[in-house]
Order: C-alpha cells, then sequence, then structure tokens
C-alpha cells in the first residue's frame, strides 16, 4: 500500500515525452505498457501534418486557470474581440473546453456547425478577420454532454489543430478547461510545432482561487511556458448608484498582487465585476462594445494591449536572433 | 469485489456533488452540507475527488494535515469542530500545496479506485463527493468506483447565468 501511495505521488512525465513508460512515476500506472512500448508517443509524421498546418500563425496565447469559473472563457474571446479590432489583423479563437465548451454562446455563435472544405474544416466567422472553433460546433444540440476520458478528447483536440484551415493568423488565442490535466497537456505537446508565445493566467482574488492558480503557475513552469501574466477579475465592485466600491471575494491573503510578488509574475491587471459583463457573455455580444465607458472595459483594454506589446516585442527579440 | 463493497459497507448514504461548470460553489455546498449533517447529530465523511483543484482541505482549515495508514487502508483526515468529519483529498498527499497535479486520465482514475476501496471510511450516516467541473474520467471512475455502493443521489450546483 505505502508503495502505491507513492507512485500515486509522482508525476506523470507526458505520455508525448522521451521518458514515457520508463520514469519512476510510471510505475504501476495502468498506461504504462502502453507509453513504454512508444503507442502513445509523439509520431513524426503527425508532427511534421501539424508543424504545416500552424506555419502561417505568428502568435499562439493560451488562457489558462486552475480554477473554474473566474473568467477564462469571457477573457479569452474579449481578448479575441479586442486583437481583432484591427482590421489588418486576422485572429482564431480556440476553444478546446471538451466538457463545457462556452466559447460559442459568449461569441453570440450558438447553433452554428462546422463546415468541410477540401482545405480543411472551416471556421465559424464572427467577423470576417476573427474565426472560431468550439466542441461545442459539433453538438447536435447545446445540452447533449460530452462524457469524453482523456484519450479521446486529446484526438478531438489534435484534430482541431491538424484539420482546422485557419489559414494565415496573426493571433490564436486558445480557451482552456480548468485543471492540468489531459487538455494542457496536450495543448502544450501538440502546440510545440510552433511557437506558443506565453500564458495568460486568469484568477480572483479569493485564497481558494489563488491555490489552484499558484499549481497552473507551476504547471507552466514545469512544461517551459513562458508566463505572459495574470489577470485578477472580479476584484471589487463599483455600485452604480452610489459608486461604493465593495470587495464581493476578499483577497484574504494578498489576492493576485500579493501573489505575483511572491512568484516573481506579472501582474497584467485587476477588472472589476461588473454585472453587464454575464449579461454580455449570455447575450452573444462583446461586453467591450455594449459597455464602453466601463471601469471593467477600460481594465480589459489596458491588459489586452499590453498582451499585444508583449507578443510584438517577443517577435522582435526572435526576428534579432535569427 | 468483496474488498471493494467492505470499504464503503458502513456508508449509508453517498451524495456526489456535481455541476458542470467551474467556480459555482461545488466544494462550498459540499463543505456546508458535511458540516451542517454534523451538525444534526449525522456521521459524515468527503471524499473530494478534484485531483487537480482541491479546495476541500483550505475551506476546513487542514491543508497541513496528512495522511496515515492503518491495517484497512488509508485513515481520513478527522475535521471540523469535534474532529468527527472524515475527509480524503488529494491535497494531503501533496508534499508541497502548491505542486500541480499534472496527470492524464488513466493516473487520476487509479488514484480515484483508491479513494474508494482503500480508505477506511468506517460507518457514516452520509459520505459527500465533491467533484471537480466537468463530465470526464474523475467523473466516469467516480460512478464507476461507487456503483456497487448505495448511491443516493446527486445534487447539481449552478449559478443564474
Amino acid at each position: 500500500l505505502a508503495a502505491q501511495l507513492s507512485l500515486s505521488l509522482a508525476e506523470c512525465p507526458g505520455t508525448g515525452s522521451a521518458q514515457a513508460g520508463r520514469a519512476a512515476a510510471c510505475q504501476g500506472c495502468p498506461n504504462q505498457g502502453l507509453c513504454a512500448a512508444g503507442a502513445a508517443g509523439p509520431d513524426p509524421a503527425e508532427a511534421a501534418e501539424l508543424r504545416a498546418r500552424l506555419r502561417a500563425v505568428r502568435h499562439t496565447v493560451l488562457v489558462l486557470s486552475g480554477k473554474g469559473g473566474v473568467g477564462k472563457s469571457t477573457f479569452s474571446a474579449l481578448l479575441a474581440h479586442g486583437l481583432a479590432a484591427d482590421e489588418t489583423k486576422q485572429v482564431a479563437l480556440l476553444d478546446i473546453d471538451i466538457c463545457g465548451p462556452s466559447i460559442p454562446k459568449i461569441m453570440g455563435l450558438e447553433g452554428e456547425q462546422v463546415h468541410q472544405s477540401g482545405s480543411g474544416w472551416s471556421p465559424v466567422y464572427v467577423e470576417e478577420n476573427l474565426g472560431v472553433m468550439s466542441v461545442g460546433f459539433l453538438l447536435s444540440s447545446p445540452d447533449d454532454a460530452v462524457i469524453w476520458r482523456g484519450p479521446k478528447k486529446n484526438g478531438l483536440i489534435k484534430q482541431f489543430l491538424r484539420d482546422v484551415d485557419w489559414g494565415e493568423v496573426d493571433y490564436l488565442i486558445v480557451d482552456t478547461p480548468p485543471g492540468t490535466s489531459d487538455e494542457h497537456l496536450s495543448i502544450v505537446q501538440y502546440l510545440s510545432a510552433t511557437r506558443i508565445d506565453g500564458a495568460v493566467i486568469v484568477t480572483t482574488p479569493q485564497e481558494v482561487s489563488l491555490q489552484d492558480v499558484r499549481k497552473e503557475i507551476n504547471f507552466c513552469r514545469k512544461v517551459k511556458l513562458p508566463i505572459i501574466g495574470v489577470v485578477e477579475n472580479m476584484s471589487g465592485f463599483v455600485c452604480p448608484k452610489c459608486k461604493n466600491e465593495s470587495q464581493i471575494f476578499p483577497p484574504t491573503t494578498g489576492g493576485a498582487e500579493k501573489m505575483c510578488q511572491n512568484l516573481s509574475v506579472s501582474l497584467l491587471g485587476k477588472v472589476p465585476l461588473d454585472p453587464q459583463i454575464g449579461k454580455s457573455c449570455d447575450s452573444g455580444q462583446s461586453f467591450l462594445a455594449e459597455a464602453p465607458e466601463s471601469p471593467a472595459t477600460l481594465s480589459y483594454r489596458n491588459i489586452i494591449q499590453r498582451i499585444q506589446e508583449y507578443c510584438e516585442q517577443h517577435h522582435l527579440q526572435e526576428e534579432k536572433i535569427m | 469485489s468483496l474488498a471493494e463493497r467492505a470499504s464503503l459497507a458502513g456508508v449509508r448514504h453517498i451524495v456526489l456533488v456535481l455541476s458542470g461548470k467551474g467556480g459555482v460553489g461545488k466544494s462550498t455546498v459540499s463543505t456546508e452540507l458535511a458540516l451542517a449533517l454534523r451538525h444534526a447529530g449525522k456521521r459524515v465523511g468527503i471524499l473530494d475527488v478534484d485531483l487537480c483543484g482541491p479546495s476541500i482541505p483550505r475551506m476546513l482549515r487542514v491543508q497541513d494535515s496528512a495522511v496515515h495508514q492503518c491495517d484497512s487502508g488509508w485513515v481520513p483526515v478527522f475535521v471540523g469542530q469535534d474532529k468527527a468529519i472524515a475527509l480524503m483529498s488529494i491535497g494531503f498527499l501533496l508534499e508541497r500545496p502548491d505542486d500541480a497535479v499534472v496527470w492524464r486520465g488513466p493516473k487520476k482514475n487509479a488514484l480515484i479506485k483508491q479513494f474508494v476501496t482503500d480508505v477506511a471510511w468506517g460507518e457514516l450516516d452520509f459520505l459527500i463527493v465533491d467533484t471537480p467541473p466537468g463530465t470526464s474520467d474523475e467523473h466516469i471512475s467516480t460512478v464507476e468506483a461507487l456503483r456497487p455502493h448505495q448511491l443516493l443521489g446527486a445534487v447539481l450546483v449552478t449559478t443564474p447565468q
């Protein structure tokens, strides 16, 4: 029993890694045989296929959290809208939350279906320069549950990257489910075919969220994923009537600010609660367009600009090296 | 198997707390439900199968506790004012609280099975099972592992939007 206890604790090296099935942590794992036989390893032909498909993607940003319900999808959607406001930029929004795909609703695309062409699956376009892909578009009814284990989810994520004809893309935004599991390992593995600029990590001020977010930061470090910075959502509420500010989710341990200081990551910004945000998400409209004067809009726009600057700078540095 | 039945044999009712959505208050409801049942004099246990984001230990202020073994398996951590609520969570097995549990499905499934079959739950009126968001490995494995037992049902948590 003690041996089994310690087995549970060590990390999976990743089914695609060179250590798959061979690491100490693999002893006793039900998948060990498969991994050790190399069956789950990266297929060079597949890797080449992914590289070809993603060659025309200039910047990739992952939106992560460890915690659910903090506003990842909301943020991903607004980031996509914000970047697509520049009509010269082509933006792609990929939703890899297979069990709870929120992006179709938030982008006002519920009921849309994916079409196939000779060059692959077509993304669903919100604007000419903003294309979206989500498992939500593949369901016959929005209430259909996708009850899949990890390997099947990984397969779909790979298809999203390999079979979708994104075309030339300036920004690929990837919205993820909460956690540090199959979807996250897979997307990092599959996107190694292209360059990921970095991850934006979303949280709320309370310790119960930060607890999970610290794990996510450690995940990023483990898989060598650069962290662009942290966004603190639901950071205070200003009453539209009396203008009084309340802390609905009090930062009992210093909020994202303290966590960022402690872990040496950048705090991209704090976004206050605005009931209009939830409403806009439910109605599939861009909150930035519906409430341009809201303090939350101002915060979001500042954060989006900082992300843009990070990506551009990143690009310049790479070009210098090359 | 007889062994599997035995470890939950003393549990009268098993309640799953589910959502599809994250951040709606599953762990909060699980905790408050357990505390309220305990207050009403029931024998209560909580099984936290959120392996990536275990919130229950912190909510019950036992994030620094460790799990021990006895002849019948792992001994749960006893929490609450009278230390009478039995709690099992991956949170107790981490070397450091910020360690990310970066596991794929098969490994998560194996641990969930162990949480059901290898924990000495003893005699309980209610076992509350807190779950992560989604409808994936943890949920399938938990329901499968609990199938031989009396599953009372599921409480679903949501927010208005």
